[in-house]
C-alpha cells in the first residue's frame, strides 16, 4: 500500500555494534514511518537504540564498530541506505535536517554563529553573499533570538544555553529541509526553556510545513506536540499509535509502566511506582520478548518466542501478544 | 591584554633572575676547578696561576664574582677563559653556523609532521596509519648516533656525499654555487637527522590530537549539515585541532640554543651544542653561565611568544 | 487500564540482567590485549627484565659464569659465532660456550657478556632515575593541584629564608652571621607559636597583621620552580652536572631523575585540579575525611594514568640518555659495561667491526621502542578520549 503522505519510511533496521568479544543489537528491526506536515516522537530510555536510528537516517553512524546489518531507508522514492556518501551529502542538512542534544558541545567553538549557519546554505543552495546575511537574521528572528546582528558576530561559548539550540535550530531551518529530525533537543536545557523550545518546534511546523521527528525520553514532551508516537525498548518499537491513543489507552506493558511512573496529584500519599528490573545490555538481551524479565504481565511463551505486533486498529500496534489475547476484558 | 602582558613579563624577569643565581651555584658549588686555575696543570705556573685568580675575581666570596659576572655579561666584555676570546662572539659565530641547521631541520619537522599527522588520523587504522605509527616509533627509539652512523655508513657507500664538517676541506676560492651547494651537501645528513625525531613526536602528536577533536560533537554537526569531508576535516577539525600547536610553535625558539651535541659531535659540526660541550669539560665558566642565560632568555621568551598567541588564536578565551 | 492502577501483579519477581560483570582490572586487561604492538612490548620488556637479572648473576663476582672483563688481546675483534683460537689461550680465558656469540671487541672482551652486563644497568638506570623523578613530580604536582590555592605569608617566607641562608651560611664558613640568621629565625618561630592563642580573640595589631598577607600561592611559587627548572635546556643540564660530579652509576641516575620531574608534576597537577572540583571530593570532605587520606586514597588513583604512561615513556628516554651520555664519554666508568659504553667503543672501528655497533644499538632499539609501545598501549587504554566509541 503506497501512501503518497509518506514522507520518511524506516523498514525493519537492524544496526549492530561489534567489539572484540560482543555484539551490542542496538537497533534490532525498528520500522516506522513520517508523514508530511506531522510530529512523530519517538520515545524511550537511555540505551534503547533512538538515536542510533535517528542517525542512520542520515548516515552518521561510525561504521567500525557500527554496522547497517539490514533494513531499508526509504525517503522521497529512493532507499537512503544505497546512497554513496556524495549523494547523501545533497540530502543531509538540505532536504534531512538534524538538531543534536548537547548545544554547546555540537557547536564549533572556533568560528562564529553566522559562519556556521550561512554554511550549510553556501553548500547547497547557490545565493550570493548580501543576501546570505540578510537570511541569517531573518533565520535568528525566526527562531527568536533578540539582537540578531550582534548575535551572528558572536561565538558559541557567548551564547547560553537556550540561545544556542535556538541556533541549533536556525542551523536546521537554513536549507528549508523536508524533515527534521530533533534528538532530544531539550534534555540539557531549563524547563522553562525547554517550554519555549517546544513552542518554537509548533510555530515552526505550521509555518514552514515540514515533518518532525522528536526523540525523547519525556512523556511530558510527547503530550505536548506528538501527532503519532512510537515507544522503544532495547532496540525495537513496543508499542505505536496516535499520541492520544497512547496515552489514554496504552497496550503494551511497557508504555504503561512508564505512564504509571509519572507522578500525579491523584498518586498523593502513596509511593511512587517503578518499573522494576533494569534495561539489558544491548549484547546480552534476554531470549524471547526483552521486556519479559521486567513484565508483570508474563507467560511462559514469553520467553521463548519473540513477539510480533498486534492490530488494535487505527493505527495503534503493541507487541504484546499476552495482552491481546486479554483485550476482551479490558476496554 | 595590557595586564596580561606586563604581569607576566614581571614573572619571568623574576625567573630569569632566579634562573641566574641557581646556574651561577650549580657551576661554582660543584667539584672540579677550571683547567686554567687548577694548580695541577702543568702549563701554568704558580704566579700565572694567581694573576689568572685575580684578573677573574676567583678568590672574592661568591657573590661578589656573581655581580661582576652579569656586569661583564650585560656589557658584553665576558671573556673566555680558554682562549682570551670575547664570549659574545664566539657565540655569536658559532649561533651562525648553527643556525642554518636549526632552520632547514625545524622547516622540515613542521611541514612533514603535520600532513602525515593528519591523514594518520583520517585514516585510523588504515594501512597508510599504521605504517606512519610503526615509522614513528622506530624513529623514537633508535638511539641517536646509532641512526647517525648506519646513515653515515650507507649514504657514504652509496651516495658518496660529503659528511663530515661544514665544507670540504680547502674548497677556499671555488665559485658561489659550488660552495652553496657543497654547504647543501654537507647540511643534509644532520639536519635529517635532527628532523627524524622531531618529525615521528610531532606527527604522533598531531595525530592524537587530530583524532579527539574527530571525536567531538561538532564535527557530526557539520556532516549532518551535509558539508563534504574535506570541509569537516580540514575546515572544523583541524583548525581545533592545531590550537595547542600554534602554542608550541613559540617554544621551537629554545631550540635555536639546544643544538644537538650529539649530532654535532658525530659530523664534526662546530655549532653551539659542541662549544658547550668543550666549555663544559674545560670548566670554561664564563661560556657555560653565558650559554645558560642565553638559552633561560630564549625559553622565557618562547614561553611569552606562544602565552600571546594562545590568546589570540582561541576565541574561548579573551582577557 | 487506566493511568491509576499501578500493573504490578503479585509474586513479581525480576530475573537478573545477563551481562558479564567484569572488574576494572579486567575490563582493562580486555582492551590493552587487542592493541598486539601493545602486547608484544610488553612481552619484550618481560624478556629484557628476565635477561637483566639472570645476566647480572651470570657476569657477577670474580668467577662468573660469562666474564666481561676479561681482556684476551689476541682475540680482538673477532666477529660473532667465530670460535676462539684454542693454542692461544690459557684455560680459564675460553670462553663458555666454546665460542664468541656477539664476538669480542677491541680489547678481545667477549661482547655477549658485556651485554649481559650493561642489560642490568641499563635496567636499573630507567628505574631508578624514573623512580625519582615520579615521585617528586608526584610530590610536587599533587601539592600544587590540591593545596594550589593555599597562600604563603609574608612571615612564612621570611623565616623559610632565614633558615636557608643561615644554614647555608654556615655550611661556606660564615658562622657568625649565620648563627645569628638562625637565631633571629628560631626567636621568631617560639614566638609565633606561644602568642597564636593570645591574638585569636583580639584584633591583631596592625604591625603584627602585616605579616599575615599573603604573598605568593603555592601553585603559582611550585609552578615558576618548574619553569625555572625547565628554562635550562635538558641534555645540556644533565651534561654539566655529570661532567662536574664525579661519573658513577648512582650519579647518572640521580641526576636523570632529578631533571626529568617537570613533566610528571604538570600531569599531576592538572588531574588533581580537574578532580578537585569533583563530588566526590567534596563527599569526602563532607564525611570529615582529612586532607592527607583524600590525596591519597582517593585522588591519586585517579590521577595514577598519565603517570603511569610518561613513567613507561620516560623508562625509554633514560636509557636513551645514558646511551647518550656514555657516547660522549660521560657514562659509567670503565671497565663496566653498558649498553651505551659499547656502542661509543665500537664507533672507531665502524667498518672493520660493524657488529660492535650494531648490535647494542639494535638492542637498545628494540628495548626502548618495546617501552615505547607499552606505553602508548597503555596511553590508548588509559585514555577514554581517544577510544573507538562503544
Amino acid at each position: 500500500m503506497t501512501d503518497n503522505n509518506i514522507l520518511l519510511s524506516v523498514q525493519d533496521l537492524k544496526v549492530y555494534f561489534r567489539s572484540a568479544d560482543a555484539c551490542a543489537r542496538a537497533v534490532d528491526g525498528v520500522s516506522f514511518d513520517v508523514r508530511k506536515k506531522e510530529t512523530v516522537c519517538i520515545v524511550g530510555e537511555s540505551g534503547c537504540g533512538k538515536t542510533v536510528s535517528a542517525l542512520s537516517i542520515l548516515g552518521l553512524v561510525a561504521t567500525p564498530p557500527g554496522e547497517i546489518i539490514d533494513g531499508r531507508i526509504v525517503f522521497a522514492g529512493q532507499n537512503l541506505l544505497e546512497l554513496g556518501e556524495k549523494e547523501m551529502q545533497k540530502i543531509r542538512g538540505n532536504h534531512i535536517a538534524m538538531v543534536f542534544q548537547e548545544p554547546l558541545t555540537s557547536l564549533n567553538p572556533v568560528f562564529t554563529i553566522e559562519d556556521q549557519i550561512s554554511e550549510a546554505v553556501r553548500i547547497h543552495k547557490k545565493v550570493e553573499t548580501e543576501s546570505l546575511h540578510e537570511k541569517c537574521i531573518q533565520l535568528l528572528k525566526d527562531v527568536g533570538i533578540s539582537d540578531p546582528e550582534q548575535r551572528l558576530e558572536d561565538y558559541p561559548h557567548q551564547l547560553s544555553g537556550g540561545q544556542r539550540q535556538r541556533v541549533m535550530i536556525a542551523m536546521a531551518l537554513a536549507c528549508d529541509p523536508d524533515l527534521i529530525i530533533a534528538d532530544e533537543p531539550t534534555t540539557a536545557l531549563d524547563v522553562t526553556v525547554q517550554a519555549q523550545i517546544l513552542e518554537l518546534f509548533g510555530a515552526i511546523q505550521t509555518k514552514q510545513s515540514m515533518s518532525i521527528v522528536y526523540i525523547t525520553h519525556d512523556l511530558g514532551v510527547v503530550a505536548a506536540i506528538a501527532d503519532r508516537v512510537y515507544v522503544m525498548y532495547a532496540g525495537m518499537i513496543t508499542e505505536q499509535g496516535n499520541a492520544e491513543h497512547i496515552f489514554r489507552n496504552a497496550r503494551h506493558p511497557y508504555t504503561q509502566g512508564l505512564l504509571a511512573s509519572l507522578p500525579s496529584l491523584s498518586k498523593r500519599g502513596k509511593r511512587l511506582y517503578s518499573i522494576p528490573g533494569a534495561v539489558p545490555d544491548p549484547a546480552y538481551k534476554p531470549a524471547g520478548c526483552p521486556f519479559h524479565p521486567r513484565c508483570p504481565h508474563k507467560a511462559p511463551s514469553c520467553h521463548t518466542e519473540y513477539p510480533n505486533m498486534c492490530d488494535y486498529g487505527q493505527g495503534h500496534l503493541a507487541r504484546c501478544p499476552i495482552l491481546f489475547q486479554d483485550k476482551g476484558r479490558h476496554i | 591584554m595590557v595586564s596580561f602582558i606586563g604581569r607576566s613579563f614581571v614573572q619571568k624577569i623574576i625567573t630569569l633572575f632566579f634562573v641566574s643565581i641557581v646556574s651561577f651555584l650549580i657551576i661554582h658549588l660543584a667539584p672540579g676547578k677550571p683547567s686554567q686555575v687548577d694548580p695541577m696543570n702543568p702549563k701554568f705556573t704558580p704566579e700565572v696561576v694567581e694573576r689568572f685568580r685575580k684578573e677573574f675575581h676567583l678568590d672574592k666570596p661568591l657573590y661578589v664574582q656573581y655581580v661582576y659576572f652579569y656586569q661583564d655579561l650585560f656589557t658584553g666584555k665576558t671573556v673566555s677563559w680558554k682562549d682570551n676570546q670575547s664570549v659574545l662572539k664566539k657565540i655569536w659565530e658559532r649561533f651562525l653556523n648553527s643556525l642554518p641547521l636549526f632552520i632547514v631541520g625545524t622547516l622540515i619537522t613542521w611541514t612533514l609532521s603535520f600532513p602525515v599527522g593528519i591523514r594518520s588520523a583520517i585514516s585510523r587504522e588504515g594501512l597508510y596509519d599504521r605504517t606512519a605509527t610503526f615509522l614513528s616509533y622506530l624513529l623514537i627509539s633508535i638511539p641517536g648516533f646509532f641512526f647517525a652512523y648506519v646513515l653515515i655508513i650507507f649514504v657514504v657507500t652509496r651516495f658518496h656525499v660529503p659528511v663530515i664538517g661544514m665544507e670540504t676541506f680547502g674548497i677556499g676560492d671555488a665559485s658561489t654555487p659550488f660552495i652553496l651547494m657543497d654547504r647543501i651537501w654537507h647540511m643534509l645528513l644532520p639536519s635529517l637527522l635532527g628532523a627524524s625525531g622531531g618529525i615521528a613526536v610531532l606527527s604522533r602528536y598531531v595525530r592524537s590530537q587530530m583524532l579527539e577533536v574527530e571525536g567531538q560533537d561538532y564535527i557530526r554537526t557539520a556532516r549532518a549539515k551535509g558539508l563534504p569531508p574535506e570541509q569537516v576535516h580540514y575546515k572544523h577539525a583541524l583548525r581545533n585541532a592545531l590550537l595547542p600547536f600554534v602554542t608550541m610553535f613559540g617554544l621551537i625558539l629554545p631550540g635555536l640554543i639546544g643544538g644537538s651535541v650529539i649530532i654535532e659531535s658525530i659530523f664534526s659540526w662546530p655549532g653551539m651544542g659542541r662549544m658547550a660541550y668543550e666549555a663544559i669539560l674545560a670548566r670554561d665558566y664564563p661560556i657555560i653561565l653565558t650559554v645558560n642565560f642565553v638559552s633561560a632568555v630564549l625559553v622565557l621568551i618562547g614561553t611569552f611568544i606562544s602565552d600571546l598567541l594562545y590568546l589570540i588564536v582561541d576565541p574561548r578565551i579573551r582577557l | 487500564m487506566t493511568l491509576n492502577e499501578t500493573p504490578v501483579a503479585k509474586n513479581f519477581h525480576v530475573q537478573e540482567p545477563l551481562a558479564p560483570k567484569r572488574t576494572r582490572m579486567e575490563e582493562f586487561w580486555r582492551l590493552f590485549r587487542q592493541n598486539r604492538l601493545a602486547i608484544m612490548g610488553l612481552f619484550i620488556f618481560i624478556l629484557f627484565f628476565c635477561c637483566a637479572i639472570t645476566g647480572l648473576f651470570l657476569t657477577w663476582g670474580s668467577k662468573p659464569v660469562f666474564d666481561p672483563s676479561l681482556v684476551r688481546l689476541e682475540e680482538k675483534l673477532r666477529p660473532p659465532f667465530s670460535k676462539p683460537n684454542l693454542d692461544l689461550l690459557e684455560p680459564d680465558q675460553v670462553p663458555t660456550l666454546n665460542f664468541y656469540l656477539m664476538g669480542t671487541d677491541d680489547l678481545g672482551r667477549d661482547v655477549f657478556s658485556r651485554m649481559l652486563q650493561g642489560a642490568w644497568v641499563s635496567l636499573t638506570v630507567g628505574f631508578v632515575a624514573v623512580g625519582i623523578s615520579v615521585l617528586i613530580g608526584i610530590f610536587m604536582g599533587g601539592i600544587a593541584g590540591y593545596f594550589g590555592q593555599h597562600y604563603f605569608k609574608i612571615d612564612q617566607i621570611l623565616w623559610t629564608l632565614f633558615l636557608v641562608s643561615g644554614t647555608g651560611l654556615i655550611f661556606l664558613g660564615v658562622t657568625r652571621l649565620g648563627t645569628a640568621l638562625l637565631l633571629l629565625c628560631l626567636a621568631y618561630i617560639v614566638y609565633a607559636v606561644l602568642t597564636r592563642h593570645r591574638f585569636r580573640e583580639k584584633a591583631t595589631p596592625k604591625r603584627r597583621s602585616m605579616f599575615h598577607i599573603n604573598a605568593v600561592s603555592v601553585d603559582t611559587l611550585i609552578m615558576r620552580i618548574v619553569d625555572i627548572m625547565l628554562c635550562f635546556p635538558s641534555f645540556f643540564l644533565i651534561l654539566t652536572v655529570v661532567a662536574i660530579l664525579p661519573a658513577s652509576i648512582y650519579n647518572i641516575m640521580i641526576v636523570i631523575g632529578l631533571t626529568s620531574w617537570m613533566g610528571t608534576t604538570r600531569f599531576v597537577r592538572a588531574e588533581f585540579l580537574s578532580l578537585r572540583e569533583q563530588d566526590f571530593v567534596a563527599a569526602a570532605k563532607a564525611l570529615g575525611i582529612g586532607n592527607l587520606r583524600i590525596i591519597f586514597r582517593h585522588m591519586m588513583p585517579n590521577s595514577v594514568a598519565p603517570v603511569l604512561v610518561s613513567a613507561t615513556i620516560g623508562i625509554a628516554s633514560a636509557i636513551l640518555t645514558e646511551a647518550g651520555l656514555s657516547f660522549l664519554g660521560f657514562g659509567v666508568p670503565p671497565p663496566h659495561a653498558t649498553w651505551g659504553n659499547i656502542l661509543s667503543d665500537g664507533k672507531n672501528f665502524i667498518f672493520d667491526a660493524p657488529w660492535l655497533t650494531f648490535i647494542p644499538g639494535i638492542t637498545i632499539l628494540i628495548v626502548v621502542l618495546s617501552f615505547n609501545l607499552f606505553g602508548e598501549g597503555l596511553r590508548d587504554v588509559l585514555n577514554p578520549k581517544l577510544r573507538e566509541r562503544h
